[in-house]
């Protein structure tokens, strides 16, 4: 049997992957920036004012595609910490490590965010809802991960504790995103759903989405970044690092 | 010679630690007592007025409940890790599931059911009716064994390392919430005369899952803890 196509498990070693690596972040950092400028531009100045709350509202287009980055980042650490803890592979805990701090900045975003946005819209900055205190929960466990490895000196059981971490709390993900309805709580329910036409104007959608793209481009842009680092600290003792940054 | 059944290996673990447990009375009593203090410092700071303590009663005596048994979990693994005797357990041909259990089993009788005990007493100072207290009970008697299973976890994660106290506070506490909010949600509702019904059961399924998995887990984290 002839094997044809790109050998892609080459690129689970780090010495393949930082090369990759180093020649995808500048596509994805130029892409970042333009949606950025497109998302942005279409949020202020293209999206309707809303009638209900008027200017205020706008806050949801940094709010949503937060909060989505926040709990889909959740899930993609565990998978990654998990791939790393299963096949043994040190480059799905470095990817782990690597998006740990930027799906907390999401989380935190969203918080923020949406409390900011509570006081117009529901007159308060906090109430303890379902979806909140999930979230802040998220907050947590992003926090928790991010200690528990940086408090274990072995590299290997750090990424493996990582792992178990990551995995045990993984269940509150679906926790948040179904809490709305599960539960009656002042969050209002989702609007966008993959079935059913959404209940939004189509420009606001059109926004959302596209910032959406932008935070998702962004998260792929930093995280590669990061990761590039960890290599090169994890791999210090490498030879083929010594010669690519003698090279570079 | 056949090894010993997995039976017999789970009761002699069990009355192994209760034993070690009995000759270290002062631990297991200072969880206790922590207990207490925690639960009466707050009528002295909030005031005495009843009916601000019957609203608050729930969640302090959840709160405290979990403190205490935070406290607890240094000692599930902690001392055998100290001496040795826990890579000799991980040898063993038994499950190490089961061994977890045990582990933690022991560890719930001994700290957490002093804690089940006394709560009562506890509510009769916030001036809980005794249908609540009894209430109270029950979601603690099936509330606390799901704290020394998920915290089992985070010791497990946690052992050997310096701040490892501070550590699994962190680590565990944000998993102990939703078992805080349907235990106090419990006591909170019978306290406004409704039916406690719908967050005992919310609170048994935690507890058949963290049975289920919670042992699973403890045990790969023993294992990476260990190598």
């Amino acid at each position: 049997m002839s094997k044809s196509g790109i050998n892609w498990y080459k690129y689970a070693a780090p010495v393949n992957f930082y090369p990759l690596a180093g020649k995808m972040l500048p596509w994805f950092t130029g892409l970042t920036i333009a949606l950025f400028i497109a998302g942005l531009y279409l949020s202020f100045f293209v999206a309707p004012v809303d009638f209900q709350q008027g200017h205020s509202y706008r806050i949801i287009f940094i709010h949503v595609p937060a909060a989505w980055m926040g709990m889909f980042l959740y899930v993609l650490l565990a998978i990654y910490a998990g791939l790393g803890w299963a096949f043994n592979a040190r480059l799905g805990s470095m990817m782990a490590t690597a998006i740990a701090p930027t799906g907390a900045i999401f989380t935190f975003i969203s918080l923020v965010t949406g409390s900011l946005w509570g006081k117009p819209a529901w007159g308060v900055y906090w109430v303890w809802d379902a979806r909140m205190t999930s979230t802040l929960i998220l907050m947590f466990l992003y926090i928790g991960f991010i200690s528990l490895q940086s408090s274990i000196e072995d590299t290997r059981r750090a990424d493996r504790a990582g792992a178990v971490l990551a995995l045990v709390g993984v269940i509150n993900v679906p926790i948040i995103y179904f809490s709305v309805q599960w539960w009656n709580t002042l969050h209002q329910g989702a609007t966008i759903r993959i079935a059913n036409k959404p209940t939004m104007a189509p420009t606001m959608l059109a926004a959302m989405l596209v910032l959406l793209a932008a935070c998702w481009i962004y998260s792929i842009a930093v995280v590669l970044a990061r990761v590039r680092c960890i290599i090169k600290e994890r791999e210090s003792e490498a030879p083929w690092l010594a010669e690519s940054v003698a090279s570079a | 010679m056949t090894s010993p059944s997995m039976f017999s290996m789970f009761r002699c673990l069990i009355w192994r630690d209760l034993l070690l447990a009995w000759r270290r009375r002062t631990d297991v009593l200072a969880t206790m007592f922590f207990f207490i203090i925690v639960v009466s410092l707050f009528p002295l700071g909030i005031g005495p007025e009843p009916q601000l303590l019957r609203t608050i009663a729930p969640g302090v005596v959840w709160v405290a409940a979990l403190l205490a048994s935070m406290l607890a979990l240094g000692r599930v693994f902690g001392n055998d890790y100290e001496d040795g005797t826990l890579e000799q357990l991980l040898l063993t041909p038994q499950p190490l599931y089961l061994v977890v259990l045990a582990k933690v089993l022991a560890q719930w009788l001994v700290s957490e059911v002093p804690l089940v005990a006394i709560a009562p007493l506890l509510g009769l100072q916030f001036g809980l009716s005794q249908n609540t207290l009894w209430v109270m009970t029950i979601s603690l008697l099936l509330g606390t064994p799901v704290l020394s299973l998920i915290g089992s976890i985070g010791a497990a994660l946690t052992l050997g390392l310096r701040a490892a106290s501070v550590l699994v506070a962190l680590l565990v506490l944000p998993l102990y919430i939703p078992v805080l909010i349907f235990g106090a949600g419990a006591i909170e509702s019978s306290v406004a005369g409704n039916e406690a019904q719908p967050y005992l059961f919310l609170l048994g399924a935690t507890l058949v899952l963290a049975l289920a998995f919670a042992p699973w887990a403890t045990s790969a984290a023993l294992r990476i803890s260990l190598e």
